[in-house]
């Protein structure tokens, strides 16, 4: 069955159409953020199906219950406005459900509307159904701009515009914000070990570790332990500086805190791969007195050693990727590392500097990769593309599974949503040793396929 | 009542059978600020219309909404897989401002003339409602220019809840019934209506049916052909399942051509074997009747004994059924009946007045009737009554899992067909196998360690295991 039998290779431009988009809406984005902060229940102002959708898919991501309220939009709020609703929601929710936080998003519906969240959440405040000491935050996040990733990024900045303070000019010492940027819980664990073992006292915001990797206890928990705590959030003003990670989806917050709270702040490609890691290791040594522990220099001496005994697999070998931004500059990169040949670059975000940060990372060295971002930068065109030419693996989410299928080429999971596998909750990508884990995860494809295919004269035991 | 605490607007919408007369409020609006397991109207229209395969489904807005329903129902189709694909005209902010039309117009052209599709389907969402694009007019004209019928789906989400996304279904599939041609088609006809083909379902059905010498003419909404609907009044009669999403094509269908409906649930033995028998009933054919006979004699003697063994462990054991409509609900507890299990919690989505009163004559004293639940409040009940399955759809499975119990998937994700007689031995396989996954005594690291004698000192020898000892090496 060839599932995408209507896909030509004949490129068609297309002017007005997204066929099997390589994104998402902005609402799931802050939601995921919004899950990053302890005891906190995202909110969706807008109608039931939005807020279904977005917990139904991270609930498919992360086979975790994802808990958000919605305002309930109906014909009525859709004339005179979604205040009545959110003034209710809000006091159902913090006498219900009773979370420290409540993150208020729009959705599509709210924004053309037009509804003024922080009024209606004063509003609420004043009405006394905020009790003492519980926050409601919100951001903006119709889907008609950006995509999955800004969503997020305008919930992380968020967090700073309602939680940041400075209390003193003196900044602590030793005290490091780390913005993680969308990547896994897994990943999140993953950077925060990095920064301890640099001698670090890291805040790191959002962090959906221990929330949507939570352990099972035979007990229902709506707020898991994990998450950035108020007091936290609060603290990041004082911080000595502020190291984001990917310029989409963190670079938003660190400049806001740092406009906020004068807290320095450097933004660098997410730590995927061992060039981006080596770049996240040296802006922490501005922090510790420049020190790099000798188990980190292990791990990374490790990965290397890696990359040298299996290089023969990697050399010249052609991917087609596609996501979001900030995975994918990253992930481009450690490909050109491994003298691999990242082919076609894919991702539905709008913006142009997508394209010039893939440049960057090309250099002069890898040739003829076509890149493409936007509503018509989508799974369609990328299949078209990979017809006219093919590559030896896709690199990408759950939906690359299709084109797998039909081209026969290995698909790494990386990215979201991973609806069909799991392990990316669990096992980090970031770091060296994530960058280990890509290997891994590269070379069973390359060698398991050698397996299959080799005629029985040239199936090999060893490889 | 509990000690689960409970939002004093949820309240009315909670029973618990024996401690009051019964008057459930639902069909309502959730309260704002709950965490509703709900979906949107847009969400109702579009898994019902999903599984017609020849047919192009657009989505007007932006991005989300198709993104979110790309593919993800196990609808099967036995031929093009066009329904699979996700279609979004990806409004922007400018559109926003602008209006969507001319963007609707140009993608359907586009893509009308390159996958030349049996008929188009287009999906207001919100936003949609809100600018006020003309859909209903370019897709007039659409038609027109392209010769391929362009239905508007009235889906905005805000419109109501799922229920109503049925009704604007059902609307849209009017428009193709009564124009194809019904020469040829027997008597001894019939529609299947509101079965999906989840995992392939309808197919074991329309097999019973051709069993039984009874035609299908269209499966509308479960590996659905255009053609098909557009002729299927030709049939003699409706036989719909799911009452919630097709009653209504139905009903129009019995005004317009008279054609008569009887409502069925494929799921488990007696409602599956009752479905058979009600339809060769109408048809009122001797042979009908006969094959009728041999086909259910057949099937359940070969199934009854094949359920005993998972019985035999099921027995007494608790479950909590939460389903999108409240008439599916009622089979499931004759089936986990069957399998000798009891029903302590049953409740809904979108389930109305009279499906909530069948479904507390059918419970049992103290079972627990939930309309429109949340999460929180789901939980505490599957603790205070000490559930041992949940069944119920995608958000609620990590529940079930967090509270050590097991879950089956009745809704869209589920993988196994559990429809029909074969469908029930699924279902007990299933129930079974995550009822009794060794999986929740290893939960507790407390009572595993107290445990744990009995767990690592199993009796090797039974259940026809064979340890056979290797030779010392010399
Ligand atoms: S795109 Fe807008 S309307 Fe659609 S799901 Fe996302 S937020 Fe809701
Ligand atoms: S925008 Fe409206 S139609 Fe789309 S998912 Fe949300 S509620 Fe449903």
């Amino acid at each position: 069955m060839a599932l995408l039998r209507h896909t030509t290779d004949d490129v068609v431009e297309r002017q007005a159409l997204t066929v099997n988009p390589a994104k998402t809406c902005q609402p799931i984005g802050a939601m995921y953020a919004a899950l990053g902060i302890h005891r906190c229940l995202p909110h969706s102002h807008g109608s039931q199906g939005c807020c279904s959708y977005h917990r139904s898919t991270l609930s498919r991501h992360y086979k975790e219950p994802a808990m958000a309220a919605t305002s309930s939009f109906t014909e009525g709020s859709s004339v005179f406005g979604g205040q009545a609703n959110l003034l209710q929601g809000l006091n159902t929710i913090f006498s219900v459900y009773k979370p420290d936080v409540v993150a208020v998003h729009t959705t599509c519906l709210s924004e053309t509307i037009g509804d003024d969240i922080p009024q209606i959440a004063d509003a609420a405040v004043a009405k006394g159904f905020v009790p003492e000491g519980k926050r409601v935050i919100h951001c903006n996040t119709p889907s008609y701009v950006g995509s999955h990733t800004t969503g997020f990024a305008n919930m992380t900045k968020a967090m700073v515009d309602y939680f940041s303070t400075s209390t003193t000019d003196e900044k602590i010492d030793g005290q490091v914000n780390i913005i993680p940027g969308w990547v896994e819980p897994a990943d999140m664990s993953e950077i925060k070990r990095l920064v301890k073992l640099m001698g670090l006292d890291g805040i790191t915001f959002p962090d959906t570790s221990g929330v949507l990797d939570a352990p099972l206890k035979s007990e229902y928990n709506m707020y898991p332990d994990g998450g950035t705590t108020i007091d936290q959030l609060e603290s990041t003003g004082d911080s000595a500086g502020t190291i984001a990670l990917g310029p989409i989806c963190s670079g938003p917050a660190a400049e806001a805190l740092k406009n906020k709270c004068q807290v320095p702040q450097e933004t660098l490609p997410l730590p995927i791969g061992l060039r981006a890691t080596d770049i996240f290791i040296q802006a922490l040594r501005k922090y510790n007195g420049g020190e790099v522990p000798a188990e980190i220099t292990a791990e990374r001496g490790r990965l290397v050693d890696l990359v040298s005994d299996m290089s023969q697999y990697f050399y010249g070998k052609t991917v087609a990727l596609w996501g979001d931004p900030d995975q994918l500059v990253s992930l481009t990169q450690f490909l050109v590392d491994l003298d691999m040949r990242p082919k076609y670059i894919v991702t539905g975000t709008p913006g142009k500097a997508f394209l010039r940060r893939i440049g960057e990372v090309l250099g002069d060295s890898v040739k003829e990769v076509i890149a493409k971002q936007g509503p018509q930068a989508d799974m369609l065109y990328l299949h078209q593309l990979i017809k006219r030419e093919k590559v030896d693996l896709l690199i990408g989410n759950t939906y690359g599974k299709y084109i797998s299928r039909d081209e026969d080429i290995p698909l790494l999971r990386h990215g979201f949503p991973i609806i069909d596998r799991i392990g990316h909750q669990y096992f980090p990508t970031t770091g060296y040793r994530g960058a280990m884990r890509l290997c891994e995860k590269i070379l069973d494809a390359f060698l398991d396929r050698q397996d299959r295919d080799s005629p029985e004269e040239s199936f090999e035991l060893t490889m | 009542m509990t000690t689960t605490q409970i939002l004093a607007d949820r309240r009315a919408h909670i029973h618990e059978k024996g401690t009051a007369p019964f008057n459930i409020a639902c069909e309502k609006q959730s309260v704002a600020g709950s965490v509703s397991q709900r979906a949107c109207v847009f969400c109702g229209s579009r898994v019902v219309l999903y599984p017609i395969a020849d047919a192009l489904h657009v989505i007007h807005g932006p991005i989300g909404c198709a993104a979110y329903t790309w593919d993800i129902r196990g609808a099967w189709s036995s031929g093009p897989q066009l329904h699979r694909m996700s279609f979004s005209t990806d409004l922007q902010e400018k559109d926003v401002v602008f209006g969507g039309e001319k963007k609707l117009y140009q993608a359907l052209v586009e893509l009308i003339e390159h996958y030349r599709p049996k008929a188009a389907f287009i999906y207001s969402t919100c936003i949609v409602g809100l600018i006020g694009d003309d859909v209903e007019a370019i897709c007039r004209r659409v038609s027109a220019e392209t010769g391929v019928e362009t239905i508007p789906v009235h889906s905005e989400g805000f419109k109501g809840s799922k229920k109503d996304g049925y009704t604007a279904a059902c609307n849209a599939l009017d428009q193709l019934v009564g124009t194809g041609d019904t020469t040829g088609i027997s008597p001894l006809s019939i529609n299947i209506l509101g079965d999906f083909n989840i995992a392939g379902e309808t197919w074991v059905i329309k097999d019973y049916y051709k069993k039984m010498g009874v035609d299908v003419v269209a499966t509308i909404t479960g590996d659905g052909r255009v053609d098909d609907i557009r002729r299927c009044h030709g049939a003699a009669l409706n036989v719909v399942q799911c009452s919630g999403s097709m009653t209504q094509l139905a009903m129009k269908m019995k005004q317009e051509y008279g054609i008569p409906i009887i409502r069925v649930s494929y799921f488990g033995i007696e409602d599956m074997s009752k479905a058979l028998y009600d339809v060769a009933e109408y048809l009122n054919d001797k042979t009908v009747m006969k094959n009728t006979q041999n086909l259910v004699r057949d099937e359940v003697s070969n199934l009854v004994p094949q359920l005993r063994k998972y019985k035999h462990d099921l027995q007494g054991k608790r479950a909590a059924v939460y389903t999108g409509g409240a008439f599916k609900a009622l089979s499931m507890i004759r089936s986990l009946r069957t399998l000798g299990m009891k029903t302590v919690i049953a409740g809904s989505q979108t389930g109305n007045k009279q499906d909530y009163k069948r479904l507390q004559e059918l419970s049992d004293e103290g079972t627990v009737i939930l309309d429109d639940t949340n999460p929180l409040e789901l939980a505490k009940f599957l603790e205070e009554k000490k559930a041992d399955l949940l069944i119920g759809g995608v958000k609620e499975r990590p529940i079930a899992y967090k509270l050590g119990l097991g879950f089956c998937d009745h809704n869209h994700e589920r993988k196994i067909g559990l429809a029909g007689f074969e469908g029930m031995l699924n279902f007990a396989k299933e129930v079974h196998g995550t009822v009794t996954s060794p999986v929740w005594k290893l939960a507790s690291l407390r009572d595993r360690l107290v445990d744990r004698h009995r767990l690592l000192d199993g009796d090797r020898s039974r259940n026809g295991n064979r340890f056979v000892e290797g030779g010392n090496a010399s």
